[in-house]
């Protein structure tokens, strides 16, 4: 799929190529040098017990699972609010879930799980429902933003021809707001994947808790995997996520 | 008279919270198959006259029948597919192809997927473009000009009986817009469509129209008449004023030069023919000229009585000027005569065989005398 975009005239620049190849190079480049890295230390019982292929690829499947799970939520929410709050007689409610989605994001996002996890007690679906409250503002404005900028003669031409309301919205509204509305899923989803850090404070074991690990026993080694795989694992899924934004985005735009 | 194809009885429009109507009791027939421009100056409510009719804006009161038949409380959507519609921007999908643009009807009206492909190569042939060429093209992928054509397409895809056209040629350069306008009346000659045409500039609406409404304000009709009419008789100063000055010259726009008599007695010589000949029949024509054709009958030179004195024509005399087709307006023609300093201009068929003079005089006696030929001058030929 990938060879597909590339294909599109005008594109075999340098500037494409780094664009395209320069991300996955530099994390291969990083993971390589932290795989050294971690092959020339002296590891002690506790560092290998932590520094294990199994348990780190737990921890990274925890990670992720937190990460996709709330987004997704977040996308099934916040995308239907977000065009609800763009329709014709039922444009008050845009006040409303932005006033909402705002207050999920200006909290800070530590003492929002908090708060939720006090409300609902520590695992798993609490994390994913302190992340849902976090991320929801971008795909929510987003999506807003998303439909508002549709060309409003093209909405007029689509109704003038005898496309419906909803013909309309599903044809040409949506298709002609998908660049913006998965530009705020990416931002959604790498704000998730960040704050599921977060989560080894309630007991969840993602990328965050090989960090705390690390500072809790005073291990640099194990400290410095987690921080790394945390930073490139956020690094990688923003690609990914501009890959699909590039293959999603209609022709002709 | 035939049922009209669109009648509107008092159509108004009052928005919320504004004292004065946008339209007021707006009565008007739309005869089939002809070309109904609205005109008036912006803001008078042209545009939302047009479009009470297919309901993008539905009206306080008043009744709209199209074809006889109220449609007044139709369900709106099915009444749309049934009337082609271009606005000015005109509005393509950005994300769709030149082809699914133009299927947009069709495929809502549930066409089997042959009979959308064979129509969309129909239209696209009708409207000059190569299909093969354009089908698969994005509207980022062509010039303003094949934009409006597609434009034009979409809308009668579904080949409905009525179009309602918001200055669809408004943002074109003018040069290319004047070719949009000569084969949008060529069109309109084969598919024979009712047809609201909304513009501001009155000569557009000379052109164009079979019909020309010329509205003021609130969309009161301050004359509906064929273009000649308004010409020679404007109702009203507001009309008058409207028209603006040059209603003459306006006229010369509403003839076309096959359409005088042209004066088919002057003397014609081969080019490569014998100078004898030529010079005879100068002689006996009692004409000061003689028009060199070459072997298609295409006009070359002009030659005088001394021209005919050497032996080789084809350096002989004046190179011809102001040569015109026969389906040039009377206005396009009077203009080259003007410009090339030619006392009369050489009328030419569309291969470009000599066909006739025209010269200031014919023109000046058509201006006079031109109403009958204003139904037959629409079309260019």
């Amino acid at each position: 799929m990938a060879v597909d975009v590339m294909a599109t005239p005008a594109e075999h620049s340098p500037r494409r190529a780094l664009r395209w190849f320069g991300m996955p190079v530099f994390l291969a480049v990083v993971g390589l040098a932290l795989y050294a890295y971690v092959s020339a230390q002296d590891l002690d019982s506790i560092e290998q017990r932590t520094l294990n292929a199994a348990r780190l690829t737990d921890r990274v499947i925890e990670h992720l699972q937190l990460a996709a799970l709330s987004t997704l939520i977040v996308i099934v929410i916040a995308v239907p609010l977000g065009i609800l709050a763009t329709r014709r007689g039922a444009r008050f409610v845009a006040p409303v879930v932005l006033v909402l989605g705002n207050l999920g994001q200006a909290i800070p996002s530590l003492g929002l799980i908090t708060l939720v996890v006090l409300l609902a007690g520590v695992g798993f679906k609490s994390i994913v429902f302190g992340l849902v409250a976090y991320s929801a503002l971008p795909i929510l404005r987003n999506t807003m933003v998303g439909l508002q900028q549709v060309d409003q003669t093209l909405v007029k031409s689509a109704r003038g021809m005898g496309l419906s309301g909803w013909q309309t919205l599903t044809r040409i509204e949506l298709p002609l707001a998908v660049p913006v509305i998965l530009a705020g899923v990416r931002t959604a989803l790498i704000i998730n994947i960040g704050t599921a850090t977060l989560s080894t404070f309630f007991g969840v074991q993602a990328l965050g808790y090989v960090i705390f690990q690390g500072i809790q026993l005073d291990r640099t080694p194990v400290l410095v995997v987690g921080a790394v795989m945390a930073s490139g694992l956020a690094l990688l899924v923003d690609y990914l996520a501009g890959v699909v934004e590039e293959l999603l985005t209609p022709r002709g735009l | 008279m035939t049922e009209p194809m669109i009648r509107l009885d008092k159509l108004t429009k009052t928005y919320r919270g504004q004292p004065h109507p946008a339209v007021d009791q707006v009565s008007m027939d739309m005869p089939r198959g002809e070309i109904v421009v609205l005109v008036g100056p912006s803001g008078c409510g042209k545009t939302t006259t047009m479009e009470l009719i297919n309901r993008l804006i539905e009206p306080t009161s008043g009744r709209i029948f199209l074809d006889g038949e109220d449609v007044t409380n139709a369900d709106p959507d099915a009444l749309r597919r049934r009337i082609g519609y271009v606005i000015q921007q005109i509005g393509l999908f950005p994300h769709f192809t030149v082809a699914e643009n133009i299927a947009t009807v069709p495929k809502l009206l549930g066409w089997d997927k042959r009979r959308v492909g064979e129509r969309v190569d129909e239209l696209l042939d009708m409207v000059g473009l190569e299909p093969s060429e354009f089908r698969g093209r994005y509207p980022k992928q062509l010039s303003g000009g094949q934009r409006q054509r597609i434009g034009v397409a979409r809308a009668m895809a579904a080949d409905p009986p009525v179009m309602l056209m918001d200055e669809p040629f408004g943002a074109i350069d003018p040069i290319t817009r004047d070719r949009l306008q000569n084969e949008f009346l060529r069109l309109q000659q084969q598919v024979q469509k009712t047809i609201v045409f909304v513009t501001h500039d009155i000569d557009e609406a000379i052109k164009l129209g079979d019909r020309i409404a010329i509205l003021g304000e609130r969309s009161q009709i301050a004359q509906f008449d064929t273009p000649a009419a308004i010409l020679s008789n404007p109702a009203s100063p507001y009309v008058e004023d409207f028209i603006g000055a040059g209603a003459s010259l306006k006229r010369l726009h509403l003839s076309r030069v096959g359409d005088v008599g042209l004066d088919t007695g002057a003397p014609t010589a081969r080019i490569d023919g014998d100078v004898a000949a030529a010079r005879e029949r100068l002689r006996s024509s009692g004409r000061a000229a003689l028009l060199l054709l070459d072997a298609d009958g295409r006009p070359q030179r002009w030659v005088d009585a001394g021209d005919l004195e050497g032996s080789d024509l084809s350096s002989a005399g004046e190179p011809v000027a102001a040569v015109v087709q026969a389906g040039a307006t009377l206005s396009e023609a009077l203009n080259e005569m003007l410009t090339s300093n030619a006392g009369v201009a050489l009328v030419v068929d569309r291969s470009g065989g000599f066909q006739g003079l025209l010269d200031f005089e014919t023109v000046m006696v058509a201006t006079r005398s031109a109403p009958e030929f204003y139904r037959a001058a629409k079309v260019p030929s």
